[in-house]
């Protein structure tokens, strides 16, 4: 059975540089790919009654998004891969959704492209990449 | 409206009406309070008590334990109990609590945690059924709330006809509570903040500037869809609240060799009050009444909230909403209680009540609290506002069938009761519109009643699919 490789990608170039790593690494070694995007949400934020009302339209609208502008280019610029890949978009924290992913599909390593932001915000609340290597339990690949 | 005398003449008996008090050995009783009062005890008995037997169950809920990965995305529980908790928590917990110690002493304090433990019940009820009735509308949005179950709930009992009364009925009460209470009070005080700690009273001007801001920031959220302003203040109500309480603790640990002993004034205060008019029933109607108007249990507000959650089980949304009038009642009006009684400002305050006397508790520890205090009381006035907005919009929804231009016509109307809160002094209209959100108990507990077995059985399957393990815990 091939092993899997999760791809985390957020549309960016750096991104975009790591699907093509994870394609590259899968005509070497046999490995499946899940090429996941995660929208940033978290349970614990604070709404409006108005925002409530139409989260459940806002949801499939933001997945909808996400699927035709970050998902599929990806998962056509991975289709010269000769292995099975998986496209998903899910809601949650980057980091955690990422480890819990890697998780559920058994996978062997994560790689994500290098986020490239500003210092300050680097400062303030930290890259997901950076979170990700701390958190996660398999070798994780961030690509630049 | 000052040359309006006729139109005073009936918001006045309007008031006078809802808040009729009966004289029952020399202590004023208010047949509404007493209304809600009953409501909460019927439904804590007939319930099981399941206001203590689900908590911890509730907390699980809002913690996400019983969250599937793809709820994620979705208004989570935490976030509908966040938005309603920042709809109630207002002026009620700071002002509502010194006017109760004020007038029957620390004993009041007893009364009201016992008031939030019952009213926990009322919620329960109310929010449950919120859901269970609610409408999917083709665009995918839902609406809820005792509009609704009131209509369909009754219809499905073969009452369609006392169904649709009550719900109009409602609904209209919504729409009057929301442009008063839940707009012209609150701009009307936060403004009287403002004025107050600026040094400014009675500047006519600025008042009515003040007004037109207020006015002008509301108009943005709910005309402009400028959300940035609602999110920034849905953020910052969370924040503020935690730094309430935290001045609070900050008195209260300062003072903590009085702890014991106001505790001690509390208890003996509820059941032995000294020169307090109308003794234990002054007492206790004092702070059953603050406790009412501080969390609204009973009056239906919370379940329009709660109905936006994506839920298969109505029954998880009741026991979130039963966390309500426990933080609301039982955690913040108890802080806000201990810090006055610590303090001691109650019993030397000379004709210093409301904002003004729990201001003066925090002064004898942190002298510049009063300041962050004036910030509090304007961002709990308008997250109150952006939330009763929604509730009055959807009542006017409701009753003109969803209708654009009526809702857009709501939210001007809405607009300019603001700036009529900032600058009017009249009592007549306040009071009316105090009473309007109480009406809003009358047909709303009136259809708890009557629903009150589909509710139990809906509560009762919920029930036994957790106890069988059909619904588990995913964390």
């Amino acid at each position: 059975m091939a092993t899997t490789v999760i791809v985390g990608i957020d549309g960016s170039d750096p991104s975009k540089r790591a699907v093509d790593y994870a394609v590259s690494l899968a005509q070497v070694q046999k490995v499946d790919l899940v090429v996941v995007h995660v929208i940033p949400w978290s349970p614990y934020s604070f709404n409006t009654p108005s925002e409530n009302e139409s989260r459940g339209e806002q949801k499939k609208a933001e997945i909808k998004a996400a699927t035709s502008q970050i998902i599929e280019p990806a998962v056509a610029a991975a289709s010269s891969s000769p292995c099975k890949v998986t496209p998903l978009v899910r809601h949650g924290d980057p980091v955690d959704t990422l480890v819990e992913l890697a998780r559920d599909f058994d996978a062997t390593a994560i790689i994500v492209g290098r986020t490239g932001d500003s210092r300050v915000k680097r400062a303030l609340f930290g890259s997901i990449p950076g979170h990700l290597v701390h958190e996660s339990t398999i070798p994780v690949t961030v690509v630049p | 409206m000052e040359d309006e005398p006729f139109f005073d003449r009936i918001l006045n008996k309007i008031t006078e009406i809802v808040f009729y008090p009966i004289n029952i050995g020399g202590v004023d009783i208010l047949p509404i309070v007493v209304w809600l009062i009953v409501a909460a005890v019927f439904f804590t008995f007939y319930l099981g008590f399941l206001n203590i037997r689900g908590f911890a169950h509730a907390i699980n809920l809002v913690r996400g334990r019983y969250s599937k990965p793809e709820d994620a995305g979705e208004v989570s529980h935490f976030q509908a109990l966040a938005t309603a908790v920042s709809g109630t928590v207002g002026l009620g917990n700071i002002a509502g609590v010194a006017v109760a110690i004020t007038l029957g002493g620390p004993g009041a304090t007893f009364w009201m945690i016992l008031a939030g433990f019952l009213g926990m019940s009322t919620k329960l009820a109310e929010c449950t059924l919120g859901v269970k009735y609610r409408k999917e509308h083709a665009d995918g949005t839902v609406s809820g709330g005792p509009m609704y179950y009131l209509r369909d709930g009754l219809a499905g009992l073969g009452l369609a006809g006392l169904g649709k009364v009550l719900a109009a009925a409602f609904a209209v009460f919504c729409i009057f509570g929301s442009l008063g209470g839940g707009n012209m009070f609150q701009a009307n005080q936060a403004t009287a903040q403002i004025l107050s700690v600026t040094d400014n009273e009675g500047n006519t001007t600025l008042t009515w500037v003040i007004g037109i801001a207020f006015a002008l920031a509301v108009g943005l959220v709910i005309i402009g869809g400028i959300k940035s302003i609602a999110r920034v203040t849905e953020k910052v109500v969370p924040f503020m609240a935690a730094l309430y309480l935290l001045a609070c603790l900050v008195v209260i640990l300062g003072n903590l060799e009085k702890v014991p002993g106001a505790f001690g004034d509390i208890v003996s205060g509820a059941f032995s009050p000294e020169g307090i008019t109308g003794g234990v029933v002054g007492v206790l109607i004092g702070g059953f009444q603050r406790a009412a108007f501080s969390n609204e249990a009973g009056i239906g507000s919370a379940s329009i909230a709660h109905s936006a959650v994506k839920t298969n089980e109505p029954s998880t949304e009741g026991h979130v909403a039963l966390l309500e009038p426990f933080i609301d009642t039982i955690v913040i009006c108890t802080m806000t209680a201990l810090t006055i009684v610590i303090s001691g400002v109650w019993e030397d305050g000379e004709g210093v009540e409301g904002v003004a006397l729990t201001s003066s508790a925090f002064e004898t520890v942190v002298p510049w609290f009063p300041n962050v205090l004036a910030i509090a009381v304007i961002l709990f006035a308008f997250s109150t506002m952006i939330s009763w907005s929604y509730y009055g919009m959807k009542a006017t929804g409701y009753l003109f069938g969803d209708n654009q231009v009526a809702e857009n016509v709501y939210k001007v109307v809405f607009c300019i009761f603001t700036v009529l809160g900032a600058v009017t002094a009249l009592d007549s209209v306040l009071g009316f519109s105090d009473a309007a959100i109480f009406l809003m108990s009358v047909p709303n507990v009136i259809g708890l009643y009557i629903l009150a077995r589909v509710l139990r059985k809906e509560l009762a399957q919920y029930r036994a699919k957790i106890a069988s393990g059909e619904i588990q815990r995913v964390k």
